[in-house]
């Protein structure tokens, strides 16, 4: 098992390291430069804006700086906001979107299942249809739609929760934005874990479980669930990328001080390292997703161990 | 006596699309303690059915009438908690299939100690000793490293003893084997037919072997029960059925079993014909379109079960001698 | 092959939300359309006598207008076209695009085609609007990238899908068959091959639509997409997320029509999954 994880780690740091060679490569091979946007300066101006960020070195000791900073954990700064390093922005932002993203996630999942069993538990009936009826609409409706109507609804009509803003520590700022966020991946998660608990339901061992008399909650839980959550489980790094996609919107909604808003303006403005720092953030957290993924998928289906 | 199982009447059917299935067709037996009946028939003709219907496992759209009684008490629409109670610890059943039938996820010792966990509260540690021991009794070797181990990691004749010791820990009064062996290559096969044989004289509980094949029933059912298109068509004590077998189709599967010490066959006989597809409900004898002596009222009139104890046949024109 | 769409009509048919939904879809590109005719405003006037007025039928502007008096009936009707046409054109792109890329690779086989699907794989993993974004750094914003951002959308599932059909139609047995028979290569594609590819393509490339149009109102929403003058749903919705507390009809008007419009696209395109019985994924 612990073997299993070293070869899947193994795997991911290359993975990582292509990532950002290539994004690195392909931001310095693109037309232009980051003082493209100013207005016109004098050449020598530019050259010691060059110098002074060290563009005018050779591609591969750039390249080669940038990695020795990655490893003692500066991005570099920020070309736009020219007071901050990257480091310092992330440093801000990313708690917010972390807090975001993990709630979210953790909404998303422990709705999404129980409601899913529920719904297969109840097959035909009209609980279940008016659950598979709310995944759809929860599937088609993006984040971005949902939010503002949220806000509307539960602000401005309602006046219980907060449309915008941000405290630290602030649950009520956070409500809006989760639940919007959440609804997309909880009822896709709703209904795959329907569709596979209709299908592990059928199957010959849990006919065994309940020939021995085991009570149907003991079945579901130690018997059915397991196997049922295999497709939920590959859904997982699908759900994180499409979180870290709505995040962008929301943040800027809700006006929340994330890191989501730097992504947008550093495209906007062509702020190279701010990019490649948000970039190399993002990856990372899918590829440590992708690894928990695969731990999970041992742990749900021992076969897959051996 | 209290009979261990009474069936009075079962009617179990399917509905479909185009109608409805008859699965199991007005059948009664009656099982009594310590006795083993075999139960024969093809794929279809219900012998699974009925003990389904028996254990509650029956697919959401079945439709049941009539009576299933175990130890005097009624199985049929009583509530979940109270079926719970016995199944699993006094009427219990082995699947056919013991690569699909334990759950892949847990190890043997779970599976194994939930039964005596749920049923008679013992604590997970004695539990798993507990099982241990019944694996020991069933013949598995190194028993205390299976205890450990997932299905997929035993072989399948292993995976079958486990169902058999999973079946015995409460010490049953009734034991339902559908097609154990029917997954098994040969060598396999015999030894589980001796397992069962031990068993049964170790635990003296009721035992119900169900099969396809005569064969396999031959060496241990004190009872055999013939079974064709829903409903019981013969019903003998062993030696009588294989001696002097009433029922037309009864003569024929003996006829179609190859024999180690009977004349050598060139071509194996086979039954001409199929069986009724299931829902083809007849007042007549289902057998008939395929019986070499049918007459006129085979066609009409549906025969019951008629003869001695020893003996019955659902037959207008029984078989003698 | 006619027996299979035919009963594919029926199930369709029986669908009432599928049904439904359809109807629903007619309607919107009508009304997108057609109602712009029978409105007296157009979507680009500035209209400084009825600045943010709610929606009402006493005016002109039955939607209300926004900040700048612009009337949101035919903003939104002109926003709602340009949401549709882009998912329609963009699908079809992906669409070919990604039935091409399957196609060749289950033909050619072998290494090329183990090659194909890998880089299928390592671009699955990427959330497209970062890819979107990374080459709005390097590129600025253009109407190409923007296009070329949006067909990428589908195509990935679509070749998928495509080289996946293809190959289990190829190892059955009745390829063989047809083959020993002496069938030409185009025959069999033709009368073996496409009718089993044909259904799973179908209900993709609708649920594609909605997908498409998700994307580029994301985009908008965001700055990356359709730029002033032209307006999509997504653009207005961004807008009118500005103006929410003040005058919540600029936000709601278009937030509906998008909402509305994937929503029945879904539901029509899960019913065409289920009446022509294709499995997930």
């Amino acid at each position: 098992m612990i073997r299993y994880f070293f070869t899947r780690l193994a795997g991911a740091i290359p993975t990582l390291l292509i990532i950002i060679t290539a994004t690195f490569f392909l931001m310095r091979a693109a037309p232009g430069g980051p003082f493209d946007q100013e207005q016109t300066l004098p050449p020598e101006i530019v050259a010691n804006l060059q110098s002074a960020y060290g563009l005018d070195q050779p591609i591969w000791t750039q390249y080669g700086r940038y990695l020795k900073s990655l490893l003692h954990g500066d991005f570099g700064p920020s070309f736009k906001y020219k007071d901050f390093t990257v480091t310092e922005l992330i440093g801000q932002g990313f708690p917010v979107t972390l807090q975001l993203g993990v709630i979210a996630m953790v909404l998303a999942l422990s709705l999404g299942i129980p409601l899913g069993t529920f719904a297969a538990l109840h097959h035909n009936s009209a609980a279940d249809h008016a659950t598979m009826s709310l995944a759809v609409v929860g599937i088609a409706i993006p984040s971005f739609v949902v939010l503002p109507f949220l806000g509307l609804l539960f602000g401005v009509y309602l006046h219980w929760l907060p449309v915008a803003g941000w405290e630290p520590g602030s649950i009520r700022h956070l409500a809006l934005p989760v639940i919007a966020l959440a609804l997309p991946p909880l009822a896709y998660i709703a209904r795959l874990t329907r569709g596979s608990m209709l299908e592990v339901l059928r199957s010959h061992f849990i006919r065994t479980a309940f020939a021995k008399g085991l009570p149907l909650h003991t079945v579901i839980l130690r018997h059915a669930l397991r196997p049922a959550l295999m497709p939920v489980a590959s859904y997982l790094v699908p759900a994180v990328a499409s979180i870290m996609t709505g995040s962008l919107v929301v943040e800027s909604i809700a006006g929340l001080p994330g890191i989501g808003r730097y992504l947008v303006q550093g495209a906007l403005n062509r702020d190279y390292t701010l990019v490649l720092g948000m970039v190399i953030i993002y990856s990372t957290l899918l590829i440590s997703m992708g690894l928990l993924v695969d731990l999970l998928y041992a742990w749900l289906d021992p076969r897959v161990r051996h | 006596m209290v009979p261990t199982l009474s069936v009075d009447r079962l009617r179990v059917s399917f509905s479909h699309r185009s109608g409805s299935i008859e699965a199991v067709d007005r059948v009664s037996l009656q099982i009594v303690p310590a006795e083993c009946v075999g139960i024969v028939g093809e794929s279809g003709s219900g012998k699974t059915q009925i003990f389904m219907a028996a254990m509650g496992l029956l697919a959401g759209k079945a439709q049941v009438s009539g009576s299933v009684r175990f130890e005097g008490n009624e199985l049929l629409s009583v509530d979940r908690p109270t079926l719970n109670r016995v199944r699993g610890s006094k009427l219990t059943m082995i699947f056919q299939d013991p690569m699909t039938s334990l759950t892949p996820h847990l190890t043997v010792g779970t599976q194994l100690a939930e039964v005596t966990v749920t049923h008679l509260g013992m604590p997970w540690k004695d539990a798993r000793t507990f099982a241990g021991r019944m694996l020991e009794r069933v013949h598995v070797p190194e028993p205390k490293r299976r205890l450990n181990q997932y299905p997929h990691e035993l072989s399948g004749g292993m995976r079958q003893r486990v169902m058999i010791a999973m079946s015995l820990l409460c010490e049953p009064s009734l034991v339902i084997a559908d097609e154990p062996t029917t997954a098994l290559d040969m060598t396999t096969q015999a030894q589980i037919i001796e397992l069962l044989r031990a068993v049964r004289g170790e635990f003296g509980m009721a035992l119900v072997l169900i099969s396809h094949d005569l064969a396999v029933v031959a060496g241990l059912a004190d009872r055999i029960l013939v079974m064709y298109a829903g409903s019981v068509v013969e019903n003998a004590i062993a030696e009588e059925l294989f001696k002097h077998p009433r029922h037309p189709y009864t003569a024929e599967l003996l006829k179609c079993m190859p024999s180690v010490t009977g004349p050598r066959l060139d071509r194996l006989p086979t039954l001409a014909g199929q069986p009724p597809r299931p829902g083809e409900i007849l007042e007549a004898c289902p057998f008939a379109p395929r019986c070499s002596r049918a007459a006129d009222r085979c066609r009409v009139e549906r025969p019951q079960l008629e003869g001695s104890s020893t003996s019955q046949a659902a037959c207008h024109f029984p078989l003698t001698s | 092959m006619d027996g299979l769409a035919d009963e594919a009509a029926r199930r369709l048919r029986s669908n009432p939300a599928a049904v439904a939904a359809v109807a629903v879809l007619c309607a919107i590109v009508v009304l997108s359309w057609l109602g712009p005719w029978f409105s007296p405003n157009n979507s680009q006037t500035l209209d400084w006598l009825h600045i943010a007025v709610r929606p009402g039928m006493q005016s002109s502007h039955w939607f209300g207008t926004d900040r700048l008096g612009r009337d949101l009936f035919t903003r939104t009707l002109a926003g709602t076209r340009v949401s549709i046409a882009i998912g329609l054109a963009a699908s079809v792109i992906s669409l070919l695009v990604g039935v091409s890329y399957g196609a060749i690779a289950s033909y050619i086989g072998g290494r090329t085609d183990h090659l194909m699907m890998r880089l299928i794989e390592i671009l699955s993993g990427l959330p497209l609007i970062f890819f979107v974004i990374f080459l709005t750094v390097i590129f600025g914003r253009s109407e190409y990238l923007l296009f070329f951002a949006i067909g990428a959308v589908g195509w990935l599932t679509m070749a998928r899908i495509v080289r996946g059909q293809t190959l289990s139609v190829r190892q059955r047995e009745f390829i063989e068959a047809a083959i020993a028979s002496g069938a030409g290569t185009g025959r069999i594609i033709a009368r073996h091959v496409v009718p089993n590819v044909i259904g799973p393509v179908i209900v993709y490339a609708t649920l594609t639509v909605p997908q498409i149009i998700l994307f580029e109102s994301f985009l908008s929403f965001l700055g990356l997409g359709i730029q002033e003058p032209g307006a999509s749903l997504g653009t207005l919705i961004a807008e009118g997320a500005g103006e929410m507390e003040a005058a919540p009809w600029i936000l709601l008007v278009p937030g509906s029509f998008l909402a509305v419009l994937l929503l029945c696209l879904n539901i029509f395109g899960d019913g065409l999954r289920d009446a022509l019985d294709v499995k997930d994924g």
